[in-house]
């Protein structure tokens, strides 16, 4: 007796289990019960389970009986002629879904040549084992695993051509690649949804050589004329919302150019670009500081004073304004209504980003670098038949990381762009290497795909040959504009008095407790106390009650809460963060005392 | 020879460099060229000091600590005993700093005296060392319930093994109280065991058999596998398990270099300053075994900090940090409302005198430049002026 188990509850016995199996799997199959069902014969535990949950991971096979696949030639062709789809092969039982646990009773070929009788499944493809950005990267079974996962990751950050309605739309932070293209190298998921309709990349000329040590640790060097050309180029779009609220009491936000005896009225320059309405204008240039959208709000706390005296002087600025580093063009204004029937104002703003040093590129193969120079096209390497590389990537990237599949891409690009055709990268079914270089050689190129190359600068050749040749390149998101940060001075926390923290509140960069102990172990002690002054004060201490005295300004005074002004007074530096955590010994009731003496 | 000038240099000079002087300068020496020498080493003795005002505990600490980054969590087994493995890497680095009390793997490092070193009988011993229950010995344990008592058979080549005889069995059975035993007279492994208690029920039975299960036969108590390696020339006993104080009374072992890697045990038994020096030791078989390097006067700082009381103590908040004087240190560490409320109750003073406290206050360390002063000797007349 085997116990029968659905969706892991007993539901009874069987007393021939695997014919059992074998009779499901083939009512379900004939379209008898549904095909979303999977069923397992666990040998060792004697156990069947049926599944038919959801949340399965589960992929399609192709149905083989006694060593030959059910799906014929006569299928493909009507597929190809439209007669039948592929959801017409699932009910007819050609293809059949399986799950994990249904996974351990089959025996999948990975090619149809692979099939022996004792096979009970085939791959559609052997590409199918890998995802879909995964399967993007061209000849990626001549790499190693963890570098075509990189490739696949690197893909989802590239900048592109993210959706067709783009003008239309308020998105947050998106980028759009400028003139993206298909590329030469392609596989066959590429076309399979549609890449050509949405690009995220450019074919350039890449040659691998080191360039006065600007590529190295993967950093690339760019060509000044390929940027010109309008290679890497891109647009951020950053929208601006703002909504006129309601309060309590009838009181509303106003979109408007804020009145000059408004609380926190800014200068009249920063409002500058608003027309009458209080909006920005399309096109108009705006940078850090400008007002984007004005907007007055009522005064926070209200009260019965307030109300009857100057209420218009009350009103708060309450304005988008552009953030520190920030500029860009106004790209698009859209006046509206929410849902709860509140005037929104959104605004975009449109940025173009030409590739400058720092900007994060990469190709399919995990092999990512930001750009160490832009190089003028007249300095660039060049070849015997005055070719310029838009890029020159660095020889140390390619040993250690093995990604022979960059270097198959860079040989079947140059093939491709030279004689005007796509070449097939799929992985395990690619055109071979062997033939790329057999056309290579034909179309008058050494087989190899190095090249006779000649120092830009002083018109020398070089001694090597330079491995040259055409790649897909990606321009990825993260972009040094976005990041660039540094501070002298600037913004400090009101609770501690310490420097802000992060780029967006103009912050400085910590010194982090292991920072500290850097600069104790050089014994560099007055140098430490400096780098911790960012917050230091002088305070007045008591020497009767060690407690902080209070100094009045306008008398020039100095006295004691406790002790009254008959007493000696010192002013003691400190950091303001230990003035605040004496202040919060006392709130626990403990008394901190400071006894001051001479130090030396 | 030339004693009277070893002599002037004693406290100039660690005794060990002074013997190691006396050991290798050649026999002719003059006492104007042994002089030349001493004054030589002296001078170089006083330029690999540290220098005043260097955070040595710092410097330690980062250097310890900055390989530690790169230790693999790996327990190390030894082969063919299956049970027999070690702690190391990380885990091992932080029970030893932590001074842990009881230690995951505790083992032993039994050298043996002089015939038995070369490996005479070296089974055997290793054996005799073991600690060896009655269930370790038996070959069957069954309880006859109409008579209501207890059949023992002993495996007799265990016996042989282990070396121990029929009668030393007996005796130890004999000890249970409230049982009578009787060997068979014809099967010389078969033990009747018989309890002597009155309307005694097969509930209690059970009770007994499983006692006599655990019954101690021989060995030492607490080591419970034993494995003879050959260390260089000799033969040592490797234990999981230890008992330092036992195995050291036993006579063929040498009790000199026997040791265990219980820090507690080390220092119970043969005090404080070998239990400094087994600190070192087992951190640098960490150390050595990951292929790190760290000098070994960061490790012996380390040592010295745990060990300057009677008792190793670790590096943890009821260990060396509840001893630092500044309130402020050691509130900035853990818990620290606990040593801010148990310093108040007592009005504790903090005199601000190491790093950690100075930097709170935003003032200068005093290590480094911030330690020395400068004074001005005014002259009288500009004082009286003033
Ligand atoms: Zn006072």
């Amino acid at each position: 007796m085997t116990e029968v188990y659905l969706n892991s509850k007993f539901i009874g016995n069987v007393e021939q289990p695997q014919d059992f199996v074998q009779n499901v799997i083939h009512s379900r199959r004939k379209g008898e019960i549904s095909f979303n069902l999977n069923i397992n014969y666990n040998t060792e535990m004697d156990e069947v389970h049926i599944d038919n949950s959801k949340g399965r991971v589960r992929r399609p096979l192709i149905i083989v009986k006694e060593g030959k696949p059910i799906l014929t030639e006569k299928h493909i062709q009507q597929l190809e002629k439209g007669e039948i789809t592929y959801k017409d092969l699932v009910n007819q039982g050609v293809i059949e879904y399986v799950d994990a646990s249904e996974e351990e009773n089959v025996l999948v070929a990975f090619t149809e040549k692979d099939l022996t009788p004792e096979h009970t499944h085939l791959e559609i493809a052997p590409i199918s084992i890998m995802g879909l950005c995964a399967s993007l990267v061209p000849f990626s079974n001549h790499s190693p695993g963890a570098r075509v996962s990189m490739g696949a990751k690197n893909q989802k950050q590239a900048l592109g051509f993210y959706t067709a309605n783009f003008p239309v739309r308020m998105d947050m932070d998106v980028n759009l690649l400028h003139s993206p293209q298909v590329p030469v190298v392609k596989t066959v998921v590429n076309d399979v949804f549609g890449y050509e309709k949405h690009p995220s990349g450019q074919n350039i000329v890449v040659a691998v050589m080191s360039y006065k040590g600007y590529n190295m640790e993967d950093a690339i060097v760019l060509n000044k004329g390929s940027i010109d050309r309008g290679f890497g180029r891109s647009s951020y779009f950053r929208p601006a919302i703002i909504e006129e609220l309601r309060y309590a009491g009838g009181l509303t936000d106003e979109i408007c150019i804020p009145d000059k005896d408004v609380k926190g009225y800014k200068s009249e320059t920063d409002y500058k670009y608003l027309d009458d309405d209080g909006i920005i204008y399309p096109e108009a240039f705006v940078h850090e500081g400008d007002v984007v959208i004005g907007k007055t709000s009522p005064p926070r706390f209200l009260s019965s004073v307030d109300e009857y005296s100057l209420s218009a002087g009350t009103r708060r600025e309450s304005s988008f304004t552009m953030k520190h580093g920030e500029r860009g063009i106004i790209d698009f204004v859209c006046i509206t209504e929410n849902e709860e029937g509140n005037k929104l104002v959104q605004v975009r703003l449109r940025d173009q980003r030409i590739p400058e040093v720092g900007d994060k590129f990469t190709s399919r193969h995990g092999q990512k670098g930001v750009i160490g120079i832009i190089v003028p096209q007249e300095d660039m390497p060049f070849t015997a038949s005055g070719i310029t590389p838009d890029l020159i990537f660095s020889p140390h990237g390619i040993p250690s990381r093995m990604t022979i599949s960059h270097l198959i891409e860079l040989i079947g690009g140059k093939v491709g762009s030279l004689s005007g055709r796509h070449v097939d990268g799929t992985t395990f079914d690619s055109e071979s290497e062997e033939d790329l270089r057999k056309e290579l050689h034909s179309l008058g190129f050494r087989e190899n795909g190095t090249e006779t190359v000649y120092d830009g600068e002083t018109g020398e050749q070089y001694q090597a040959k330079i491995f040259i040749g055409d790649m897909y390149y990606l321009k990825l998101k993260h972009m040094v504009s976005n990041k660039l940060h540094a501070r002298a001075r600037g913004p400090i926390q009101l609770l501690t008095r310490q420097p802000t923290e992060g780029r967006a509140k103009e912050g400085g960069l910590r010194l982090g407790e292991m920072e500290k102990d850097t600069f104790v172990a050089h014994g560099a002690s007055l140098l430490l106390k400096e780098r911790f002054d960012s917050d230091k004060t002088i305070v007045p201490i008591c020497e009767g009650c060690g407690t902080i005295a209070i100094y009045n300004e306008f008398k020039e005074a100095r006295f004691c809460p406790l002790c009254g002004d008959n007493v000696e007074i010192t002013d003691v530096e400190i950091s303001y963060a230990f003035k605040l955590i004496l202040d919060e010994f006392k709130s626990m009731g403990i008394y901190p005392q400071l006894k001051l003496k001479t130090k030396y | 020879m030339h004693d009277e000038l070893f002599k002037e240099y004693e406290g100039k000079l660690n005794p060990k460099i002074i013997e190691d002087i006396k050991s290798n300068m050649p026999e002719k020496i003059t006492k104007t060229q042994l002089k030349q020498v001493m004054d030589l080493v002296v001078e170089e003795y006083k330029k690999v000091r540290v220098q005043a005002g260097e955070s040595v505990g710092l410097i330690s600490a980062e250097s310890i600590g900055e390989p530690g980054t790169q230790m693999t969590l790996n327990t190390f087994h030894y082969a063919g005993v299956a049970e027999m493995n070690v702690t190391t890497g990380l885990p091992r680095v932080i029970e030893i700093l932590d001074g842990r009390k009881s230690i995951s793997t505790p083992m032993m490092e039994i050298y043996l005296q002089k015939p038995y070193s070369t490996g005479k009988d070296i089974k055997r011993i290793a054996l005799s060392v073991k600690e060896t229950k009655v269930k370790d010995i038996l070959s069957e344990l069954n309880i006859n319930v109409v008579d209501l008592n207890i059949e023992l058979r002993i495996n007799g080549d265990k016996l042989k093994e282990l070396g121990i005889n029929r009668a030393t069995v007996l005796k130890v059975l004999n000890k249970e109280p409230k049982t009578a035993v009787r060997q068979s007279t014809v099967d010389k492994d078969l033990f009747t065991i018989r309890s002597t208690t009155k309307d005694i029920n097969l509930n209690e039975i059970y009770k007994l058999r499983e006692k006599i299960k655990n019954i101690f036969v021989q060995g030492i108590k607490g080591i419970t596998h034993v494995l003879p390696v050959k260390r260089g020339p000799e033969f040592i006993i490797m234990t999981a398990g230890s008992n330092l104080s036992k195995v050291l009374d036993l006579e063929f072992v040498d009790a000199t270099r026997t040791i265990s890697n219980d820090l507690f045990e080390v220092a119970g038994v043969l005090g404080i300053e070998a239990a400094r020096q087994s600190i070192i030791n087992e951190l640098f078989k960490v150390v050595d075994m990951q292929g790190l390097n760290i000098d070994k006067r960061h490790v012996m700082l380390v040592a010295d900090m745990m060990c300057y009381s009677e008792a190793p103590q670790g590096i943890t908040r009821y260990g060396v940090i509840s001893e630092k004087s500044s309130i402020l240190a050691r509130a900035s560490f853990e818990t620290p409302i606990k040593y801010l409320i148990e310093a108040a109750l007592v009005g504790e003073k903090d005199k601000l005198r190491s790093v950690v406290e100075n930097v709170m206050l935003n003032q200068a360390v005093p290590v480094g430049t911030g330690l020395p002063g400068l004074a001005v000797r005014m002259a009288e007349k500009t004082v009286k002026e003033n």
